[in-house]
Formats: C-alpha cells, sequence, structure tokens
C-alpha cells in the first residue's frame, strides 16, 4: 500500500493506493493537536510500503515517521493531473491559503502563486462569513444562486470584509445577496490570479481543495474565467492522491 | 561577552543598557544557531564570528575613540551616502540598525503600519534607544529615496541630528548636476562636524580605501558564484560578510575578506564545496537585506539550494562599480567622480531603471545560476512594482523566478518556506527533465 497524508490547516486526508493506482482507502479527519500521532494509529493496523506527507503539517509527519515530504504544490500538481492529464492551471482553494498552478509536461509544475498572507480569498473567510450569517457551509453555499442583487465586498483583508458583511446585514441586506457578494470577492481573486498563468481559450483548469466542494463558488469561478473549470469527484482530497502518487512512482 | 564590558561606554551614549543586552543576547544565540552550525565552513569565518560578538561592544568603542578625536562618525540607511568622504576624514560611516523585528512595535506609536518595516525597525530602534550605532552618529545621512523614508526623516530629527540628502529619481543631466552638488554640500557637513577642511589627498585616500573593500567584496562575489560545481562558502556566510560591510572598519575589514578570499580560491582548487553535487544555485534580487534578517536564506538553504549572491543594496548593488580617480586634479573633477560612480547604481527610485532588468539577465548567464527569487520586503513600492518587469523580462529568457514578498515577523516563515520547497520542486523538475531529453 502507497499511503499519501495532507496534514491541512483545517483537515488532514488520507490515502491508500494499491499496485494499480487504484483508491483503497480515504480518509479526512479534523486537524488539531498532535496530528502525526492521530496518522500513525490510522496507519498502525494497515499494510504500509510507502508513506509521503504533504501540506504544511508535512515536516511534522517527516520528523516522527520518517516520511518523505513534497510541497502542496507539487502535490496538487500531481493529484489534478492523475484525474484530468489534459489539465493546464490547477487552482487549489485551502483553508489557509489558495494557490494557482501552473502546469509542466507529464505532472510537473512550472510555476505557481499562492495568496497566503491574509485570510481573505482563503477558505477561512468563507467559514468567517457563514459563521457571521449563522449559516452551515451547504446552505451558505447555496444561498448564492437565489441572489438579484450584485453586492460588493471591496475590503482587502477578511478581518474589515468580515465588517463590511455585518454592515450589510444592517442594512437589511437578503442572505442570498451577501452569499454572493462574499463568493464573488473570492472568485475575482482567484481569477485574478489564475489569470496570469490561463493562456489559451480552451486551456483547461481544475479546481481542487475543500474550496472545491462549493458548488456556487465553483460556478462563480467559471463566470469569472469565461470558461468550464473541471472538479475531481473529492476535491480536498487531491493533494494526499498527488503524495501517495509520488511515493509510487519511487517504489514502482 | 562584549556588550558587558563596553557598559558605562555604551550607558555613557544614551544605550539602554538593559534592553540592548537582551536583544544582542537574542541576536548573538540566533548567530550561533544558525550560523556556527553550518558544516564546513572556510577557517577565515572565525573572524566574522568574533565580529559579530563585538558588533555592538567592541566595534562601538572603536567608533567612539576615533570620535574622542573630532574624527566624524556619520550613521546612514542607504548606499547613496558617499562613505569615501567621511573614511577620508578619518571617520566611520556605518549602516544603522534596521532589520529587527522587536522594534517595530514601538515604531507604530508615531508611524504608521503600511510603511516598510526597515525604516520602523530603525525608528523604534532609535526609540529604545538600542541601537549603539545610532547612538554614537555624530548625524544620521537620510535621503529622498522613498516616500515613506524621505518623511520619516522630519520625525526622525527630533530625537537625533539627521541631514538629508537629496537623491533625484531621474538621470537626466539638470539631475546629475543637482546630484553633484549634494555631494559637495555632504563634504562641508563633515567638514562641519570635523571643525577643519578637508584635503582633497585626503578624501582620494579615502576612495582607494572604498575601492579597495568593493573590490575584495567582488572577488568573493565571484569566488561564491561563478563556479557552478563548488560553492566554497555558504549563501548565509556570504550574506553575513555583505552585512557587515556596513559596519566594520573598511581597512580590516578588505584585508581580512580577502583572506577569506585566499581560502576560498584554496577551496576551488582543491574542489571543497559546502553543499552537494547538484544542489541547485539561486540568486536573489530585491530590497536590501539588512542583520538580523537572515529569513529567506535561512529559508531557502534549509530546504537544499544555495544562494550565490544577492543582486540587492547589501550586495552586489554596493559594490559593483569603483569611483575612478585617474587623472583628477581637483575638488569639482573628484565630486563629479564621485557622482558618476553614484549614479550607476541602479535603484528601484529611479524612472526608469531599465539597466537593471539587463544587469540581471546577464548576472544570471554569467553565474549559470538555477533559478531567481525576487525578494521586496513589504510597502517597498518602488522594488515592488520593478518586480513585475524584472519577473516578465525573466519569464521570457525563460529563467524560472519566484517573488517572495515579506517583512520581519516570524510567522510566515512556514509560508516561505512551502514557497521555496515548492519552487525548488519545479526547478529540480526542470533539470531533470531537461537531463531526460537531452539523453
Amino acid at each position: 500500500m502507497f499511503w499519501g497524508v495532507d496534514i491541512g490547516s483545517t483537515y488532514t486526508k488520507i490515502i491508500g493506493i494499491g499496485k494499480e493506482k487504484e483508491i483503497t482507502h480515504h480518509a479526512v479527519i479534523p486537524t488539531i493537536f498532535n496530528q502525526d500521532v492521530i496518522v500513525g494509529e490510522y496507519l498502525a493496523d494497515k499494510e504500509v510500503k510507502m508513506l509521503v506527507a504533504t501540506g504544511y503539517g508535512r515536516h511534522m509527519l517527516g520528523d516522527s515517521h520518517g516520511a518523505p515530504v513534497i510541497s502542496e504544490i507539487k502535490a496538487h500538481a500531481k493529484g489534478a493531473y492523475f484525474f484530468h492529464n489534459e489539465v493546464k492551471t490547477v487552482i487549489d482553494l485551502g483553508g489557509q491559503d489558495s494557490k494557482v498552478i501552473k502546469m509542466g509536461e507529464d505532472g510537473g509544475f512550472t510555476d505557481f502563486r499562492m495568496n497566503d498572507k491574509c485570510a481573505a480569498g482563503t477558505g477561512k473567510f468563507l467559514e468567517i462569513a457563514a459563521n457571521r450569517l449563522g449559516l452551515d457551509m451547504q446552505t451558505f453555499a447555496n444561498a448564492g444562486f437565489d441572489a438579484d442583487k450584485e453586492l460588493t465586498i471591496s475590503s482587502m483583508c477578511a478581518v474589515f470584509a468580515e465588517s463590511e458583511v455585518i454592515s450589510l446585514i444592517a442594512k437589511k441586506e437578503s442572505l442570498a445577496n451577501i452569499c454572493w457578494g462574499v463568493h464573488e470577492s473570492i472568485a475575482s481573486r482567484l481569477a485574478s490570479m489564475a489569470k496570469k498563468f490561463v493562456v489559451k481559450e480552451n486551456d483547461c483548469i481544475v479546481f481542487t481543495g475543500g474550496g472545491a466542494l462549493n458548488p456556487f463558488l465553483h460556478h462563480m469561478l467559471e463566470l469569472k474565467l469565461e470558461r468550464k473549470i473541471l472538479v475531481p469527484e473529492h476535491p480536498q482530497l487531491i493533494g494526499a492522491v498527488g503524495a501517495a502518487l509520488s511515493g509510487f512512482e519511487v517504489v514502482q | 561577552m562584549g556588550v558587558e564590558l563596553h557598559k558605562d561606554l555604551l550607558s555613557s551614549i544614551g544605550v539602554d543598557v538593559e534592553r540592548h543586552a537582551k536583544m544582542m543576547g537574542m541576536g548573538l544565540a540566533g548567530y550561533q544557531a544558525g550560523f556556527m552550525s553550518q558544516p564546513n565552513r572556510p577557517k577565515a569565518m572565525a573572524y566574522f564570528d568574533w565580529f559579530m560578538s563585538e558588533i555592538q561592544a567592541e566595534r562601538i568603542a572603536e567608533i567612539n575613540a576615533l570620535k574622542a578625536q573630532k574624527k566624524p562618525a556619520i550613521g546612514t540607511f542607504c548606499i547613496f551616502v558617499p562613505e569615501e568622504i567621511v573614511v577620508g576624514a578619518g571617520g566611520a560611516c556605518f549602516g544603522l540598525c534596521g532589520g529587527a523585528n522587536p522594534p517595530i512595535a514601538d515604531a507604530e506609536s508615531e508611524l504608521p503600519r503600511n510603511i516598510c518595516p526597515l525604516i520602523k525597525s530603525a525608528y523604534g530602534f532609535k526609540l529604545q534607544h538600542t541601537c549603539a550605532y545610532t547612538q554614537s552618529a555624530d548625524f544620521i545621512y537620510g535621503e529622498t529615496t522613498c516616500e515613506a523614508k524621505k518623511k520619516t526623516w522630519e520625525l526622525l530629527g527630533k530625537h537625533h541630528p539627521v541631514h538629508v540628502m537629496n537623491i533625484p529619481h531621474m538621470k537626466r543631466e539638470k539631475d546629475l548636476k543637482m546630484w553633484q552638488e549634494e555631494i559637495k554640500e555632504f563634504k562641508e557637513h563633515i567638514e562641519e562636524v570635523s571643525e577643519r577642511k578637508l584635503s582633497l589627498a585626503e578624501m582620494l585616500e579615502g576612495v582607494k580605501l572604498i575601492n579597495a573593500k568593493r573590490d575584495a567584496m567582488k572577488r568573493l562575489d565571484t569566488l561564491r558564484g561563478m563556479h557552478p560545481d563548488i560553492m566554497p562558502i555558504s549563501g548565509k556566510d556570504a550574506l553575513f560578510i555583505s552585512q557587515m560591510s556596513f559596519l566594520d572598519d573598511p581597512k580590516r575589514f578588505t584585508q581580512k575578506v580577502n583572506e577569506l578570499c585566499d581560502e576560498l580560491d584554496e577551496r576551488i582548487k582543491n574542489k571543497v564545496s559546502v553543499f552537494p553535487e547538484n544542489t541547485p544555485r539561486i540568486m536573489v534580487l530585491g530590497t536590501p537585506i539588512a542583520p538580523p534578517n537572515w529569513k529567506l536564506h535561512t529559508a531557502v538553504e534549509g530546504s537544499g539550494a544555495c544562494i550565490i549572491n544577492e543582486e540587492g543594496c547589501i550586495g552586489h548593488r554596493y559594490f559593483k562599480d569603483n569611483v575612478d580617480i585617474e587623472g583628477v586634479q581637483d575638488e569639482d573633477e573628484l565630486y563629479a567622480r564621485l557622482m558618476q560612480r553614484y549614479s550607476k547604481i541602479d535603484c528601484a527610485c529611479f524612472t526608469p531603471n531599465t539597466g537593471r532588468t539587463d544587469k540581471i539577465v546577464q548576472m544570471y548567464k554569467d553565474r549559470k545560476a538555477d533559478g531567481v527569487i525576487y525578494y521586496t520586503l513589504s510597502f517597498c513600492h518602488t522594488y515592488n512594482v520593478e518586480s513585475h518587469l524584472v519577473t516578465e523580462a525573466l519569464a521570457k529568457e525563460g529563467i524560472p523566478c519566484l517573488v517572495i514578498e515579506s517583512d520581519y515577523s516570524p510567522e510566515d516563515a512556514g509560508q516561505i518556506k512551502t514557497r521555496v520547497e515548492a519552487f525548488l520542486e519545479s526547478i529540480t523538475f526542470k533539470q531533470k527533465a531537461e537531463a531526460f531529453a537531452n539523453k
């Protein structure tokens, strides 16, 4: 068994693949304290031929399990390529950062951009906004489809953007319209990062990370980039798949 | 330790001795952990290790001994200040503290948050009285290279004597004429502090000393970066030497750098490298990396790459040009030559500044580097905006480039490491793919 573990800021994703690169195990567990121990417990009764770590907590697993590490960028590139080998650009929205990856040949990448200095434009911001509106993520994501007005959240900072949301609530704007505004602000941020790399009109874009589970964000991103964007079946597992595959390649 | 020994002196020049000792303790611990643990360092680094331990102690005593003889002691923030004149007058010209995070919180009580960390840090050091260089300066020589600095001088002037040199932002003939007058005026300020006239011969002597220092640093730059298969010294050590070039006595420093270079020459002959074969060799561009800002180098060299050159002001931009004094007969001619030399500085404060981009591409080719990191301090608008032009030109040449914007806070060290690791992965992938294609 070849294992890939992606320790993200919010969730830890574990993937196991077999001899034919078939996915045999997958797990998503909240990231808390001593995550390396939790991963160790998960793997305790499993056959581990190879274990590769990625995500912000990758070095933790490197230190405790001696696991080789790869960056999230490489992991997402590899994972996205595995499911869609025509991919030219990967957009990943995680809990604490977002990134756009320009693909090279054969699943490698040639360049990337990251927003990691600020919570606006990350999954965290969606969480903050949903909490503020008292909605769970599912309801929050779908409410945007019913919007009848284009509200803009213009702040560059998640803290101030939250106060913009509060003032929209005070103005009695509808939930649907506020949801639209929040998603629009993230989508336009991601789109402007992606535009740097998206060259040809029909270049294939794959959207990954927990953010890609959000159907309305996916929709807004398609509008901004004026094309169809692919979302793999389990977008939040893509990094872990990439990690597992890179271990697989070394051993095979 | 050095600081303890010079407690009375430090206290007499207004240093907050207790706080200063605490900060120096932290700085030294950081240096010991980050630098002295590196494997296979050149023996000649011992001098620079000693200098680090005396950076805010013995060296301060030396500067204050000069001051006691009415020699000028001038604090600067920029490589536009003609140190040749200060050194010619027998004095000391030194860069002021501005690379540490702790003083920033104090500075923000008077300065806005969203300006560059270098300015805030330096200002905070003055408010806290924790930089013995700042405390030793007869005056601080400011310049007009950016908006934040030029307005900060007005505030800083309330706490310490400040002179401001007007550096033009274009290099037309009328701008250069004004610049030359500024250099002459600088000399007059130095004469005021020294309470005597400076002779042409003295100034020429100063130029010779500083030319020799720049030659030594160029030699180090060549040894460190021009041999693709051997890296005889780490990028961190070389950066540290560059940082110390603004603090040490120029004559001694030149001698010590040359001694180090002799050792590196030997290392190259004997193929002694501090990094394994095929380590990616990275060039760093952009804003100054003032001590103890070792964040980028730590992340890069801790991720399996080597930094072979800093293009910035603390680095190549500082030592790339010498003053030509061949046939100088009078003072005005010398000011003209100084101006010619200083106007070759390709600071992003100039518009246009296209020469810089061409230079970078050439440097990359000369060094056969594997990639470039464009490092810009947060809110350094000139270098930040210019990064777009530079990276565009690099992309056209197919040169891998990563842009990192950061300040002095430790909070983004993890993110920077992720970016650097990913960048290195992309380079090694490219190397492997190229090797495969060439098979």
